[in-house]
């Protein structure tokens, strides 16, 4: 720990890092996915280690013989990003032991929420259940885009997908998204939370707290796709904005068993058809005869919202 | 770029250049262009800090420009940018114009 008092993190000072993740990726134009990366590099101090799960940001980021990626970065498959990292964070700590390494490092894992909600869910609950010393980042587009949008347990509740096509027997995806930060909470990993690339001092705080953290961390991430979302290219942020907003997507963090709502919108706290009307994939939430789905929506983003409320001040500071 | 043969093939596939995507040009993906208009800039660097492609260009704490040979056009930059006064210090404009 240093004991001189640290700098305000500001834009500016941030500006003197180098991009870690270059230009010359192939994700399409306005994607979230890589503004979330870029704020995430920005956070890291040590020598770092990413492993990527298949998906949108493994494949554009990566098309050989072409790397974006700075620093080193793994792939192997769909399924087991956290699963890589820990083996590699494994040797690490050996290599350590015997002097071969002296530096202090870093171990990202990075997944979609297909790569982590569902296939990579085993792999990833193992490496925080072990204790690895790494942080587990999923960047949601809440679904599987890559392959071209087909629904994920992280899908949210009405939304068109491939798989859950929007028609007169289907209204989109008949089932509610599951939380996966608070069941990484429930691993009682040393840190868990959400984030959103709209507010970048947020989300690169808790990254460093998350690789500071004496243990495991799990970090979910916002990261509007304007293909999946069907919206446009130049909204990522603002639809990240307003994903907070309407607390379809608390901005909180779990350290220690400790709640800690992170932004409350109180009375500015949009309606959720708010967040939902510029995306074309819940355009049918609003046509006629299907008020009751906005009414379920809003429903399950308010109970959400309330029950975590009572978590902050249950077990809060 | 030439192809490989694969005695030539690093092992695994590995890529040992680090970065080396920045030698692909993707500014060509483009059909809007963002241009920047330096009165109106207040230097926030929010353009900077939401591009999803490293595109703008910041040099000293100051934004200086675009990297056209890698920006797709997104209009993110010129979405984000409070500008002075309401007056944007980045539009988008149909390229090629
Ligand atoms: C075992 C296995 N099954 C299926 C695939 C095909 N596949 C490649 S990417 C992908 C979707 C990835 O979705 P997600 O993890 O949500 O990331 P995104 O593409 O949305 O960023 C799928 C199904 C695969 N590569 N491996
Ligand atoms: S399909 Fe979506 S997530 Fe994938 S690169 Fe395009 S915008 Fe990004
Ligand atoms: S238009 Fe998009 S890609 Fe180009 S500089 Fe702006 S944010 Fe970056």
């Amino acid at each position: 720990m240093s004991t001189t008092q640290e700098k305000p993190m500001t834009l500016k000072s941030l500006s003197h890092k180098k991009d870690l993740l270059t230009g010359g990726h192939r994700m399409c134009s306005g994607c979230g996915a890589p503004i979330v990366l870029r704020q995430v590099l920005l956070a890291v101090e040590n020598p770092v280690v990413l492993t990527n799960a298949t998906g949108c940001l493994e494949v554009s980021t990566c098309l050989f013989p072409f790397t974006a990626w700075r620093v080193p970065w793994m792939h192997s498959a769909f399924e087991n990003s956290a699963a890589t990292a820990s083996g590699i964070e494994t040797m690490y700590r050996a290599l350590r032991k015997k002097g071969k390494i002296k530096k202090e490092m870093n171990f990202i894992a990075i997944g979609g929420d297909g790569g982590t909600y569902d296939i990579g869910f085993q792999s990833l609950s193992g490496a925080m259940e072990r204790g690895h010393k790494m942080l587990y980042i999923c960047y949601d587009n809440g679904a599987y885009m890559n392959t071209g949008i087909q629904r994920s347990s992280a899908t949210p509740f009405g939304a068109d997908t491939t798989t859950c096509p929007a028609g007169d027997v289907v209204p989109g995806k008949p089932q509610r998204r599951k939380d996966l930060t608070r069941i990484m909470a429930a691993h009682n990993v040393a840190y868990a939370a959400q984030a959103s690339p709209h507010n970048w001092k947020d989300l690169i705080t808790k990254v460093k707290k998350a690789l500071a953290a004496d243990g495991p961390s799990y970090m979910g991430i916002i990261a509007p796709c304007n293909r999946g979302w069907r919206c446009q290219t130049n909204d990522a942020i603002q639809l990240s904005k307003l994903a907070v907003d309407a607390c379809f997507w608390p901005l909180y963090e779990v350290e220690g068993g400790k709640w800690t709502i992170n932004y409350d919108p109180k009375d500015k706290k949009r309606p959720i058809k708010d967040w939902l009307k510029p995306q074309g994939r819940f355009k049918h939430l609003f046509a006629p005869g299907n008020e009751w789905m906005l009414e379920k929506f809003q429903q399950g983003v308010d109970a959400d919202w309330e029950s975590l409320k009572k978590l902050q001040e249950a077990f809060g500071r | 770029m030439k192809q490989m043969n694969w005695k030539e093939l690093p092992h695994a596939g590995t890529i040992l250049d680090a970065g080396n995507a920045h030698t692909y040009k993707t500014g060509s993906w483009r059909s809007l262009k963002p241009r920047w208009i330096e009165e109106n800039c207040i230097q926030c660097l929010f353009c900077w800090i939401y591009c999803p492609d490293s595109s703008v260009m910041v040099k000293d704490e100051k934004m200086t420009g675009f990297d056209y040979d890698h920006c797709k056009g997104c209009g993110v930059c010129a979405m984000e940018c409070p500008g002075k006064k309401g007056a944007k210090a980045i539009v988008m404009e149909e390229e090629g114009k």
